[in-house]
């Protein structure tokens, strides 16, 4: 065990690609990604886990990007929303939201879209009750939640092949 | 709204990491998930000069049954207590709390002992702990200690967890087919801390209830027994009278402060039609 200061040595696989860097311990995973690797689809809201726009993907399940030091993600896998879009996971919750109007502003969109794309990964179709509590950490302060509902209940039915209403 | 800077350490031993500390001249602090810990270091309250992370500590890791206790390892996430088929048959409690703790992305990474060892009197966890007869397992320099719940939370943020000492895990006395639970909060808004919370574990005999343990939350400073409210019940069936007097005695049992939100009048009458709830619907739960 070494005790570090100064800046340390980190790797981690971003989006599919290993990444190393020299990193201050104190940076957080949303500021690294956002300022080292310039993947500024993870927004900075709160910085105290309360607004829920800086979600990745971390091994595969979303957590706030601000309460992990990028040092913790070190040997970890992270997906970002670029990787997400890149890959086509998102593109029926893109399409979907676009379809219902499911933001104004956009700044909580891409942690609204990794936590829906997360509880649509689970394979079944949420109940509204169900998708309300999985973004009960995202916060939207223009659309309202009701169009954001309507569009993730609509992109899982489709992804569990019932089509659109 | 950015932390102080501080060095870093990984230790891979519960050795490593008192070494850390004493390290650090005890100027240090431990990290698990840092749900808590990271928006307190944000938001400068605390500013240590060492971040010691326990994450690769192995003794902390894991759950299992030992004979009649199951092990619950200090880092396991409060989503695993919703997954794990040891903790949903034996420390159902657990399972039943857990979809209460704050968000789903927090409980991705927020751990059950972080959660126990901060005691945030607002918290599921601890009050579950006291309910369920747990005992916690720690570390310090000179080994190992188990504190039992009804002495661990002793004032706001305190618990008998002295500077350097390390929860590793916690051990609960294992649920089985006799045991009925329930648990119930009200908030606001889901995830949101609840005005007050609560849980009971218990056994049945027959329609009779056995050895009943009722911990709330969000009545004081640390979680509270409801032992008035326990003597209540044990030895006798639930019907509405015995609830009714239950729901009475537990005005002895908390003792909740005026805030600026609510008043401790409201959290004594919130607490009363939650203990009785939580009583009309003590069911088998493992």
């Amino acid at each position: 065990m070494n005790m570090m200061a100064g800046t340390v040595p980190l790797s981690l696989t971003v989006n599919g690609e290993e990444v190393a860097r020299m990193v201050a311990p104190r940076t957080t995973l949303a500021d690294f990604l956002r300022t080292d690797l310039e993947l500024t689809a993870t927004h900075v809201g709160c910085e105290m886990g309360a607004c829920g726009a800086c979600l990745v993907l971390l091994d595969g399940v979303p957590v706030h990007s601000c309460l992990v030091f990028a040092v913790q993600a070190q040997g970890q896998s992270v997906e970002t929303v670029e990787g997400l879009v890149a890959s086509g996971a998102l593109a029926p919750l893109q399409q979907a939201f676009h379809e219902r109007n499911a933001l104004q502003c956009g700044f909580c969109t891409p942690g609204m879209l990794v936590n829906a794309h997360a509880l649509i990964a689970r394979g079944s179709v949420p109940d509204r009750e169900e998708i309300r509590d999985a973004i009960s950490g995202n916060y939207c302060r223009c659309t309202g939640y009701e169009a954001i509902v309507d569009a993730i209940e609509a992109a899982a039915r489709k992804a569990n092949g019932e089509g659109a209403e | 709204m950015k932390a102080r800077a501080f060095a870093y350490a990984r230790p891979s031993s519960l050795a490593e990491a008192h070494a850390a500390f004493a390290g650090a001249d005890g100027d240090a602090s431990f990290i698990s998930g840092g749900q808590s810990l990271v928006p307190a270091l944000a938001m400068r309250l605390q500013a240590p000069q060492v971040l010691i992370d326990l994450s690769a500590i192995p003794e902390m890791r894991g759950v299992r049954l030992d004979g009649e206790t199951l092990r619950i390892g200090a880092l396991t996430r409060h989503a695993e207590t919703l997954t794990e088929p040891l903790i949903r048959a034996h420390a159902p409690l657990l399972a039943a709390a857990a979809p209460f703790v704050a968000h789903p992305a927090i409980r991705n990474r927020g751990t059950v002992g972080g959660s126990v060892a901060l005691a945030d009197p607002a918290s599921e966890f601890p009050a579950m702990m006291l309910a369920m007869g747990a005992e916690m397992e720690i570390s310090g320099v000179d080994g190992m200690r188990r504190v039992a719940a009804d002495d661990f939370f002793q004032d706001l943020y305190q618990t008998a967890i002295e500077p350097g000492e390390i929860l590793v895990a916690l051990h609960v006395p294992a649920a089985g087919p006799r045991h009925v639970c329930a648990f119930d909060e009200m908030a606001r808004r889901r995830g949101d801390y609840a005005m007050v919370g609560g849980g009971i574990l218990a056994e049945r005999d027959g329609a009779v209830i056995v050895n009943p343990r009722i911990a709330l939350f969000s009545v004081g400073p640390t979680p509270v027994r409801a032992r008035n409210a326990e003597a209540e019940i044990a030895g006798k069936a639930l019907d509405a009278d015995t609830i009714a007097a239950a729901q009475r005695a537990l005005d002895a049992d908390i003792d909740p402060l005026d805030d600026a939100e609510i008043p401790a009048a409201m959290r004594r009458h919130l607490a009363r039609v939650l203990l009785g709830r939580l009583l009309r619907k003590l069911e088998t739960c493992s």
